[in-house]
């Protein structure tokens, strides 16, 4: 069973303020997410990442389409208590401690009493937040508050769990941490469906990717897939400054960095490059395969876009 | 249906459940507490407390205890009451709070003055009001007036009128039929062209209806009254000419060469008793009649004709 | 349902008590209550009605401006601040919401009235030294004033759910302030005609009826309360804030949380 199947959900805002203008912040999408996958749901700021996320969720109403989460309609009450949402920037009620937080959430999920306190504690131990018994959330960094905000959207132990921007306000140790704690969810069988601009991050969790860009998608699939677009090219790199002549016969695009060398050419020519910096003896500093990163197929998914668009009107 | 449409019928009926029963409410309610709302005005009831407790919304304060007056003295009007004791203190205040509200006075002047149950009986306090009035809107002649009507029709200080009517008179814009009035004051005080020509100007320069209608009461009333002495006088002509006096209206009206029988201004006959009295089929339809009546008449409380 | 409910207001009663706020407008309507003595004071024979009235007064318009402060902020701030989304993300329906956060503001502004009576008691013990039997119509006179209460919150959320947390504190206090003149509305409008006595009439029906729910000088006066007058009163006020609990449910159920 999909974890989650978006049938063609759009929206379309009506703004202005005499006359109202409609403006689509997404176009008609048609997605779909298998169980135990991390997604990665990509776009610039804007693009209707959010929107997506809150229709989901049932704070915003689509303007045309539905969804199935886990099998039921996206509309259902009831399968909230299977499903965990970390909104971007979160913001809690600044009065309660995180174990307050907690309990009321667990409370409202319907998280069995004798179980809460147990489950509260293991879900602080899991995000890494510890000695805040008593601290009011006001008092909280932005950091920690992004970890209670992961630990309330886990707590009930769902199926499948929403991050909006799961990584914002992190220092890169914080960012480890998150991107290992997913991993882990992962290992628990849960779904996780996330959205990010951060493209690295994707890179390293993700077993899917969608691109979205002003509200339309503009590619899906693994993240292997896309990335190996690979020219079939390799990357070698030696100590020095020296080009031997024989790297030139091989049609090598040379660099020097530093007191190293990058010459990027043709896999089949590998062997033959070696053999060069041999004979030379020449120190071989590493080989390796060139992907293209997510990020050129992403700016060359946008800038296809741009162009089609530029060619359009 | 999904959860969400039954929850917008559920509240949708609910909503409509509790708009009924919070209208049928406070009806209900109203009737538990008629008297109360006064009471409750009048705890404050000196106008310098209400003036410092309206904290400077003097204007608004005064419109609220307007309507309140009017209220009062309609709610009071229609349970044909016998008192009006909070007429003056209401009126004192509204006017104390907005010295311009000119209708305060007019209604001062028709309703305070006259005798219980047309009014509140309270003629020295009313003089004291469109003093006030005046002190605080010296070029309004219609103060002048409403105080030269106190004077005509309660006190039937025929002097005083006709002082303060030419007073009235020497405001600049004053109307002409001021110094008529001082005029007639001065001669023809009882005459019931005067009295019909305060009236008339009573009515028409009234804006409320309550006012309007009491001037209205007030001219049948002159009319009878006229009828009536005419009538009398014309019975009084024929007993002398025929040592007896006439056996009914009709041998009266032939005798007099009238066109047909004298009806009062409802349409109806007057009668001619056989002690040669003349009075109207039904005095309760002419309150401040002072002829016509039948020998010990006790007049009820007015009613209003052309209710609105 | 029920104990979602209850979670709801159970929670949303701890917010406003953690709010300081609250303790601040408390701290100065007891502070006005013993004001009340010294007032009282300056002429012998009306301390007793000065500070009832004073007290009852002060009970009064602070619970008021807590009502709508407390009720705007929970609701307002709750959706503007987006500490919604992740309670909306649970299986919790938007109407529970609403319901759950009337009832945990009703039990706030109870426990809150609760206090502020002491002080009000306490000036007219210090003052009068004895309670006497007529004292009890002011426990009648606070119960009115909860009313007040409850049906100011259902309108500050009816307010919330669609407007923003300084329109909605306007539109609740006004409708407080034009519903102490309810009685006077209701005059106006049968002064007048027509189209305009169509609007007055409508209007002066729809707006709560603050006139019939203040007996503060009544009962400074020792004056009775008919039992008919506050079974009515009672369910009065039931009904309206169900009309306006059941508003805002309708448009909150519609509503897209930007």
């Amino acid at each position: 069973m999909a974890a989650i199947e978006i049938l063609g959900l759009e929206k379309t805002y009506m703004v202005g303020f005499w006359r109202k203008r409609p403006k689509r912040a997404l176009q008609p999408l048609h997605l779909t997410v298998e169980e135990g996958e991390i997604f990665g749901f990509l776009g610039p700021n804007g693009a209707g990442k959010t929107t997506t996320l809150k229709m989901l969720m049932g704070l915003v109403f689509p303007t045309a389409g539905t969804a199935r989460i886990l099998g039921h309609e996206w509309t259902d009450p009831e399968i909230k208590a299977q499903i965990g949402f970390l909104p971007e920037q979160p913001y809690f009620y600044d009065y309660l401690t995180a174990h307050e937080l907690l309990n009321y959430y667990g409370q409202l999920s319907g998280v069995p009493a004798k179980d809460r306190t147990r489950r509260v504690e293991e879900v602080l131990q899991q995000v890494g937040l510890t000695d805040i018994k008593g601290v009011q959330l006001r008092k909280f960094s932005k950091g920690m508050l992004q970890r209670a905000g992961i630990a309330q959207a886990i707590l009930h132990n769902p199926k499948l769990v929403f991050f909006d921007e799961p990584m914002s306000g992190l220092d890169p140790l914080g960012r480890r941490e998150v991107r290992d704690l997913m991993e882990q969810l992962k290992q628990q069988g849960k779904t996780v469906f996330f959205s990010t601009h951060i493209l690295s991050d994707a890179e390293a969790l993700c077993d899917r990717v969608a691109i979205i860009h002003k509200g339309e998608l503009r590619g899906v699939g693994a993240v292997e897939d896309l990335t190996s677009t690979v020219q079939g090219k390799v990357e070698v790199i030696w100590q020095g400054a020296q080009i031997p002549a024989s790297m030139k016969v091989l049609d090598a695009e040379c660099h020097v960095v530093g007191d190293t060398v990058r010459a990027v050419l043709a896999e089949n020519q590998q062997d033959a490059a070696i053999d060069a910096l041999r004979r030379e003896h020449i120190r071989l500093i590493a080989i390796t395969p060139l992907r293209t990163s997510l990020e050129a197929y992403f700016v060359e998914k946008l800038q296809h876009a741009q162009t089609t668009a530029g060619k359009a009107s | 249906m999904t959860a969400s449409q039954r929850t917008t019928v559920i509240a949708g009926v609910c909503l409509a459940v509790s708009l009924v029963a919070c209208v049928l409410l406070l009806r209900h309610i109203d009737q538990i507490r008629p008297k109360a709302s006064i009471e409750d005005v009048l705890y404050i009831n000196s106008p310098k407390m209400v003036k410092r407790a309206s904290l400077g919304f003097d204007g608004l304060m005064a419109c609220i205890y307007w309507t309140r007056t009017v209220q009062y003295f309609g709610n009071r009007h229609f349970d044909r009451a016998h008192t009006y004791n909070e007429l003056a203190p209401l009126l004192e205040i509204t006017t104390a709070l907005d010295p311009h509200l000119l209708p305060a006075y007019q209604f001062g002047a028709s309703f305070l003055a006259p005798k219980p149950p047309g009014g509140a009986g309270e003629p020295a306090r009313a003089i004291q009001l469109m003093e006030y009035g005046i002190e605080h809107n010296p070029n309004n002649w219609r103060l002048y007036y409403d105080l030269g009507f106190v004077y005509y029709t309660e006190l039937k200080d025929y002097r005083n009128a006709a002082a303060v009517f030419e007073r009235g008179s020497q405001v600049p814009d004053a109307h002409p039929f001021m110094k008529i009035m001082a005029a007639q004051m001065a001669t023809h005080a009882g005459d019931f062209a005067t009295a019909r020509m305060l009236w008339r100007a009573a009515y028409e320069s009234a804006s409320e209806s309550n006012v309007r209608q009491n001037a209205i009461e007030h001219l049948r009333a002159i009319r009878v009254d006229e009828d009536v002495t005419h009538l009398e006088a014309a019975v009084e002509q024929f007993s002398e000419q025929n040592r007896r006096p006439p056996f009914s209206m009709s041998e009266l009206a032939t005798a007099q060469h009238w066109s047909g029988l004298p009806v009062d201004p409802d349409g109806f006959p007057y009668n001619l008793t056989l002690d040669g009295r003349v009075q109207v089929e039904s005095p309760d339809d002419f309150p401040f009649i002072t002829k016509g009546t039948p020998p010990g008449y006790v007049p009820a409380p007015p009613k209003f004709h052309n209710q609105n | 349902m029920i104990p979602r409910l209850l979670h709801i207001a159970s929670n949303t009663f701890r917010e406003a008590v953690r709010d300081r706020v609250l303790y601040n407008l408390i701290a100065f309507a007891l502070l006005l209550s013993g004001a009340a003595i010294f007032v009282g004071q300056i002429s012998i024979d009306i301390e007793r009605l000065v500070v009832v009235n004073l007290g009852l007064t002060a009970v009064s318009l602070f619970g008021v401006v807590i009502a709508i402060f407390i009720g705007i902020g929970l609701v307002s701030k709750e959706i503007e601040k987006r500490t919604l989304y992740t309670v909306l993300s649970r299986p919790v329906r938007r109407w529970e919401f609403i319901i759950g956060k009337f009832l945990g503001l009703a039990g706030t502004l109870v426990v809150n009235t609760f206090f502020m009576a002491i002080g009000v008691f306490g000036a007219l013990l210090y003052v009068a030294h004895k309670f006497s039997k007529p004292d009890a119509l002011i426990l009648v006179a606070l119960y009115f004033i909860v009313l007040e209460f409850l049906i100011i919150c259902a309108l500050a959320l009816l307010f919330s759910s669609f407007s923003s947390p300084l329109l909605s504190a306007v539109f609740a206090f006004s409708l407080f302030v034009i519903g102490s003149f309810a009685d006077d509305l209701r005059g106006f409008a049968a002064m007048t005609h027509g189209i305009t006595r169509l609007f007055a009439t409508a209007a002066a029906y729809l707006v709560p009826n603050f006139s019939a729910l203040n007996v503060i000088s009544a009962v400074a006066h020792q004056q009775p309360l008919s039992s008919q007058l506050i079974m009515h009163n009672t369910l009065y006020a039931f009904f309206y804030a169900a009309m306006a609990l059941s508003g805002a449910v309708l448009i909150f159920e519609r509503r897209n949380l930007k």
